[in-house]
């Protein structure tokens, strides 16, 4: 299996407004890891992703992905946003939101294909929502909703994958989903990039960190950068999850 | 005369006039793509935006009319002018986009009132007409001019539909995934305006926006997928429009406002009895009766 390309962000300050939100970050991002995101609120977590992906302007850097600046290949991207920032009363069923992963591989005016309903299918599968397939996504649970999202990813067939705080408001079940497929997507060679706040237990899952607080606080191995000096600096005093800190 | 033959009679009695039958293909056509396009602004929380857009082609159908242009060219100008204002005003400075649609849609709609009250003077040319519509006066061009915006609307949603509906339900998630969704965003705004445009004729500037939202959110509480809204959404427009110049034939009532109040009726009938939705008859609410109570303001309390 040829190999992925990594992802090199290079010298990239983002601003929000008028305000500093990132500031002169450098980090390799390589296939094949479950990498972390990590940070305080406000930290940058999303803002990050969104530069990379050139979702929002940028003061300064750039951000490459093999030859070419990865904004220019959004085509091998999956994005999954917080599920907070969508509007779960619209009129779609588990379907049509699965389909969606499928728009771009399929091409303007063009029909779905039936190999591309087979992979939405497989998706559904995977992630244990193919019996709900014809619900409307309103009657959904929160772990339920963010299996649809991950099943919509799969479906396309991306080589990057992104989730922005899956694990917020989901159910035990759909963590241990969401974290085993995370790990095949990291196995089959893929990049594989998740915001998480979450201090406890789950962060072991997670190969790499990045740990962010408006600038780089560190990025490599997880036992690497979870030292006691850079926790510190990411969170301030006050942290209570030195059970895990090398 | 049998019954049957009385409501034929009733029912064709208007359409042996060359002008009912002009309005009604008119009006058929303004209510299936009004509730088609308006469906993508009820689900994108955009249904001021149909309001601004409606608002803001009145300068730009005046300004038409000054250049003996097509009025139908100029509205559309202005109305898609309107947008790139609103939209550059919200991302240039820290207004929010609603403010932002009040400021723009007012401005317009002052300058367009300013302007065709200077002209009709001189012209013939009814402000009132574009204001609350005119139904009864279309010309075999407004005939003709309307079936090529419907069949151009109805086409793009086609066409597009797939994109859309991932663009409308995730806009971030449909960028990331590579889709152009300025360029669709864009292509929505022509879309709303040029529904807006074929409208005028029909219920006026002014209400418009019943047009737009209430089919589309009458069907919502009924079916769930969004081509089923459309589809739903533009036989209960079709349904408004022809019941609404009927009334206004039979009872002699202003069209434009009659189809709305069709419309708006069928909104309530929907939010009361819809099987999924409804206040009084949904999903886990009880008995009709009891819900009906419970809206009651209940005694000693």
């Amino acid at each position: 299996m040829a190999t992925s390309p990594k992802i090199i962000v290079d010298h990239l300050s983002v601003n929000y407004r008028d305000v500093q939100a990132l500031r002169n970050v450098n980090l390799t991002v390589r296939p094949g890891k479950m990498v972390g995101i990590f940070g305080p609120n406000g930290a940058g977590k999303s803002t990050l992703i969104k530069a990379m992906l050139g979702l929002m302007p940028v003061v300064t850097g750039r951000v490459t992905y093999g030859d070419d600046t990865l904004a220019h290949q959004l085509d091998r991207v999956a994005y999954v946003p917080q599920r907070s920032q969508i509007d779960w009363t619209f009129p779609a069923t588990v379907w049509d939101v699965v389909m969606m992963g499928r728009v771009k591989k399929t091409g303007w005016f063009n029909r779905f294909s039936a190999s591309s309903r087979q992979l939405a299918t497989a998706a559904l599968e995977r992630v244990g929502m193919l019996e709900f397939r014809d619900r409307p996504i309103g009657a959904l649970s929160g772990g339920q909703q963010q299996r649809v999202f991950l099943a919509r990813a799969l479906a396309q067939e991306a080589e990057i994958f992104c989730f922005d705080e899956p694990f917020v408001g989901v159910d035990q079940k759909t963590e241990t989903v969401l974290f085993n497929i995370f790990r095949e997507l990291a196995q089959a060679g893929k990049i594989v990039m998740v915001i998480n706040h979450d201090l406890g237990e789950s962060i072991t899952n997670f190969d790499q960190l990045i740990l962010l607080n408006k600038e780089l606080i560190a990025a490599g191995p997880r036992d690497w950068v979870l030292t006691r000096d850079n926790m510190t600096r990411a969170y301030g005093g006050h942290v209570g999850f030195f059970g895990h800190v090398a | 005369m049998s019954l049957e033959l009385a409501v034929l009679d009733w029912f064709f009695e208007p359409l042996q006039f060359a002008f009912m039958q002009r309005s009604l293909a008119v009006a058929i056509m303004v209510g299936i793509i009004c509730s088609v396009v308006g469906s993508y602004l009820m689900v994108q929380r955009l249904a001021l935006l149909g309001d601004a857009i409606s608002h803001s082609v009145l300068p730009g159908l005046a300004i038409a009319f000054l250049l003996g242009v097509n009025i139908f060219v100029g509205a559309f100008i202005a109305g898609v002018i309107s947008t790139v204002i609103i939209g550059w005003i919200h991302t240039r400075s820290p207004i929010k986009e609603d403010a932002a649609m009040g400021i723009v849609f007012s401005a317009f709609f002052a300058l367009g009132i300013t302007l065709i009250t200077t002209i009709q003077k001189d012209n013939k040319i009814d402000l009132n007409h574009f204001l609350f519509g005119n139904i009864l006066g279309v010309t075999v061009g407004d005939v003709r001019d309307t079936a090529i915006i419907a069949a151009l609307v109805l086409m793009a949603v086609f066409l597009l539909y797939k994109e859309l509906l991932f663009y409308s339900f995730d806009p971030l998630g449909a960028q990331a995934g590579g889709l152009p969704t300025g360029l669709l965003n864009a292509g929505l705004m022509v879309l709303i305006a040029l529904t807006v445009v074929a409208s005028m004729k029909v219920v006026g500037v002014i209400l418009v926006l019943s047009l737009l939202i209430a089919p589309g959110a009458t069907a919502y509480l009924l079916v769930p997928r969004l081509h089923q809204v459309m589809l739903l959404g533009a036989a209960i427009g079709v349904l408004s429009s022809v019941s609404g110049m009927y009334l206004s034939y039979y009872v002699n009532l202003p069209s434009g406002p009659a189809i709305v109040m069709v419309v708006s009726a069928l909104f309530a009938l929907s939010f009361l009895f819809s099987p999924r939705h409804g206040v009084l008859v949904g999903p886990r609410r009880g008995r009709p009766w009891q819900k009906l109570r419970t809206l009651l303001p209940s005694k000693g309390s």
